[in-house]
C-alpha cells in the first residue's frame, strides 16, 4: 500500500540535497511522512502526532540533515525513539503466591482463551509450575469447552462450575482447589467484555478484588486500531493491569497499537502471542515491534 | 459548532474525526480533498451545510447492495437453498453473526441449516451446535479435526435433501497471510460447487469493528480466495467505529450488509449508510 518508511525518507532528503538550503522546513516534511506511516500502522492519531514531535526536535537537535545518510539517520532515531518508549524497564513476571494468581482480561475475540492455554504451556514447560486452569467465563457458548480442551492440550487440570452463574464466586472456590490438589499457579479466563459495558466491568473488578492477583494481564488483539487507547485507558482504570499481551503478531497487522496502549497506560508488554497452537507465546521484544510498526 | 465558514481549522479536526474512526489516512485525505474542491466551487459554506456535504460524500463512496431482498431475510428466486459461507480473520465473530442471521431468516419464516466447518478451533463445533440449539435450527456437523469441505459439502447435500431455504456455513478464522488456510477456503468452495455450481451464493466477510487498517488487507485476501460479495463489521457496540470499512468500499466495491452490536441472538442490525455516516463522527 505505501513504500516502507525508511525508503519514502531517503527518497525524501535525496530530493533536498538538491536545494540550496536545507532547513528546519525539509525536515517538517519528513516528519508529517513519519507521522503518516504511524497512522497507517495504526497508532494513534493524537499519540502519532505528540510522538512526531518529539522526534523533531530530536532530529533538529542531531542535525539530521547535515548528515551523510539523512534518511537512514531520521528512520534509526524515530526506531530508537519507539523502541525506546515501548520497552523501558525490564518487565518481570510475577509469579509468587500459593497459588499465584494470574487473572485474564480483554475484548471479545482478542485471543485470551487461547492465551490462558499458552500461558499455562509456558510455566509449565519452561517455569516447573503446576497450574490451573479457572474457567470464568460464564456467558460466550461453549466457553468452558473451549478451555477444557485446552487445558487438554496442554496437560493441565481445569477448574469449572458448570451452573454456577457467579463469575466471582467461581474464581474463590478455584483457589480452595488448587490449595488442596497442590496447584501452584491459577490462570482465571474471563469472560470478553467491552470497556463501556458497566455490569461487566464490574464483575471483572469484583474479581480482582475477591482473588488479589499477582498479575493482571490486559489481552488485546494487535490488528485493533484507533480505538486501543480508549479501551486500554478504561480497562487500566478500572483492573490497573500489571502487563498487557499482543496476540495474533503471526498475521501482517503492523501492530501500532502496541504503541498506543504502551503510551497511554504506561505498562508493559509481558507478551506475545502468535499463533494458535500451544507452544507459540515469545517474550515481549521492544525493538522486533518498532521495526514492524515502521514497516522495516 | 461556533464556526461560520469552513477553514483550516475545521478541516483539520474532520481529518481528525476520520483518522480517529479508522478510516485511515489515504481514504481521509480523499474525501477531504473532495470537501475542499465543493467548498471552493460553493463559494460560502457555513458548518451546517459542511456536515450535509459531508454526509453525502462518505455515502457516496459505501457501496450499495445488491438487488435483493436480503432486508426481509427473503431469498432469491431460484437460488434454493441460498448458500452462505461466512469467512473471516480469528476471533472477529463469524460464529456469532451466524448465529444471529440464522435467528433472522427463521424469524423469515425460513429453514435453516447450519454447517459447522470450522474443526480445527477449540470446542468450535460446540459452539455452534449451541447457537443452533438457541436458535432451533439444525446442524451438520463431524468430529474435530475433520475435513472441512466434508463438513461443508454435507450441509449443502443435507439441504438440498431437506429442501432446506438457507444454508449457513461457519468456517475456522484464519489470517489472511497464510497461504494454506485460504486455499482450503477455496477447496470448501469447489466441492459444494459439485453439488450446486453457483454456490456459495454469498460469501459473507466478516470484519471486527474494532479492527484497524489491517482489515484492508484482510478485504484485499479474502477477496481474492473467496469472491467475498458481501461484509458484516461486528462489535459495534463498543466505542470502536468500523470506519475501514470505507477504505475497503472505496477499494474493493463491497456492500456491508449486517453489523453487529451486541452477543444476543437480536443483536444484528442491518447495515444503514447514513446512520452509520452519523456514528462516524458522535462522541466516545
Ligand atoms: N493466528 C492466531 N490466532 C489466535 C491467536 N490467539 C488467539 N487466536 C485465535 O483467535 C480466536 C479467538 O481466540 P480466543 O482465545 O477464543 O479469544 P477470547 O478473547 O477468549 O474470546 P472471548 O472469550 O470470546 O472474548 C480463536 O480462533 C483463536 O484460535 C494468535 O496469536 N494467532
Ligand atoms: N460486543 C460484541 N461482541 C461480539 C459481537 N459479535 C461477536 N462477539 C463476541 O466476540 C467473541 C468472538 O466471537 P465468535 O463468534 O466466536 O468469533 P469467530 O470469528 O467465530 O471466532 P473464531 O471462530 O475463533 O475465529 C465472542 O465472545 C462473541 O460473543 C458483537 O457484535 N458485539
Ligand atoms: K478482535
Ligand atoms: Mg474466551
Ligand atoms: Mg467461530
Amino acid at each position: 500500500m505505501f513504500n516502507s518508511l525508511s525508503e519514502k525518507l531517503e527518497s525524501a532528503f535525496k530530493n533536498l540535497r538538491g536545494e540550496a538550503r536545507i532547513n528546519d522546513l525539509n525536515v517538517a516534511n519528513t516528519v508529517k511522512d513519519i507521522r503518516r506511516a504511524l497512522i497507517d500502522a495504526d497508532v494513534n492519531f493524537k499519540i502519532a502526532k505528540e510522538f512526531t514531535d518529539k522526534v523533531k526536535e530530536k532530529a533538529v537537535g542531531e542535525k539530521v540533515i547535515n548528515a551523510i545518510s539523512p534518511g537512514q539517520l531520521m528512520v534509526k532515531i524515530v526506531k530508537d525513539e519507539l523502541t525506546e518508549l515501548m520497552g523501558g524497564t525490564e518487565a518481570q513476571f510475577n509469579i509468587t503466591g500459593n497459588p499465584a494468581i494470574i487473572l485474564i482480561a480483554g475484548l471479545q475475540g482478542s485471543g485470551k482463551t487461547t492465551f490462558t492455554g499458552k500461558l499455562a504451556h509456558y510455566l509449565k514447560t519452561k517455569k516447573g509450575k503446576s497450574p490451573l486452569l479457572v474457567a470464568a467465563d460464564i456467558y460466550r457458548p461453549a466457553a468452558i469447552d473451549q478451555l477444557t480442551v485446552l487445558a487438554e492440550q496442554v496437560g493441565v487440570d481445569i477448574y469449572s462450575e458448570r451452573e454456577n452463574k457467579d463469575a466471582v464466586a467461581i474464581a474463590q472456590n478455584a483457589i480452595k482447589e488448587a490449595k488442596a490438589k497442590n496447584k501452584n499457579v491459577i490462570i482465571i479466563d474471563t469472560a470478553g467484555r467491552l470497556a463501556i459495558d458497566e455490569a461487566m466491568m464490574t464483575e471483572v473488578a469484583n474479581i480482582k478484588q475477591a482473588v488479589n492477583p499477582a498479575e493482571i494481564l490486559f489481552v488485546v488483539d494487535s490488528m485493533t486500531g484507533q480505538d486501543a487507547v480508549n479501551t486500554a485507558k478504561a480497562f487500566n482504570d478500572r483492573l490497573d493491569f500489571s502487563g498487557v499481551v499482543l496476540t495474533k503478531l503471526d498475521g501482517d497487522t503492523r501492530g501500532g497499537a502496541a504503541l498506543s496502549i504502551k503510551y497511554t497506560v504506561n505498562k508493559p508488554i509481558k507478551f506475545v502471542s502468535s499463533g494458535e497452537k500451544m507452544d507459540t507465546l515469545d517474550v515481549f521484544y521492544p525493538e522486533r515491534m518498532a521495526q514492524r510498526i515502521l514497516g522495516m | 459548532a461556533g464556526k461560520s465558514t469552513v477553514d483550516e481549522e475545521v478541516l483539520d479536526n474532520l481529518e481528525e474525526a476520520l483518522v480517529s474512526a479508522d478510516v485511515g489516512i489515504e481514504t481521509t485525505v480523499q474525501i477531504i480533498e473532495r470537501i475542499e474542491k465543493r467548498v471552493k466551487q460553493d463559494k460560502y459554506v457555513n458548518t451546517a451545510e459542511l456536515n450535509n456535504l459531508l454526509q453525502q460524500e462518505i455515502e457516496a463512496i459505501l457501496v450499495d447492495a445488491p438487488e435483493q431482498n436480503y432486508k426481509d431475510f427473503d431469498i432469491p428466486e431460484g437460488k434454493k437453498p441460498y448458500v452462505i459461507l461466512v469467512v473471516g480473520v480469528n476471533g472477529v465473530g463469524k460464529t456469532t453473526t451466524i448465529g444471529k442471521l440464522a435467528h433472522n431468516y427463521k424469524k423469515a419464516g425460513k429453514q435453516v441449516i447450519l454447517g459447522a466447518a470450522d474443526t480445527f478451533r477449540a470446542a468450535a463445533v460446540d459452539q455452534l451446535t449451541i447457537w443452533s440449539e438457541r436458535v432451533g435450527v439444525s446442524i451438520v456437523k463431524q468430529a474435530m479435526g475433520s475435513d472441512p469441505s466434508a463438513v461443508a459439502y454435507d450441509t449443502v447435500q443435507s439441504a438440498i435433501a431437506k429442501n432446506a431455504d438457507v444454508a449457513i456455513i461457519d468456517t475456522a478464522g484464519r489470517l489472511h497471510n497464510k497461504a494454506h488456510l485460504m486455499d482450503e477456503l477455496s477447496k470448501i468452495r469447489r466441492v459444494i460447487q459439485k453439488l450446486i455450481p453457483q454456490a456459495p451464493h454469498e460469501v459473507m466477510l466478516v470484519l471486527d469493528g474494532s479492527t484497524g487498517q489491517n482489515a484492508v488487507e484482510q478485504a484485499k485476501q479474502f477477496t481474492a480466495t473467496t469472491d467475498v460479495s458481501a461484509i458484516s463489521i461486528t462489535k459495534l457496540d463498543g466505542t470502536a467505529k468500523g470506519g475501514v470499512v470505507l477504505a475497503i468500499a472505496n477499494q474493493f466495491k463491497i456492500p456491508v450488509k449486517y453489523i453487529g452490536v451486541g452477543e444476543k441472538i437480536d443483536d444484528l442490525i442491518i447495515f444503514d449508510k447514513h446512520e452509520f455516516v452519523d456514528s462516524l463522527f458522535k462522541l466516545g
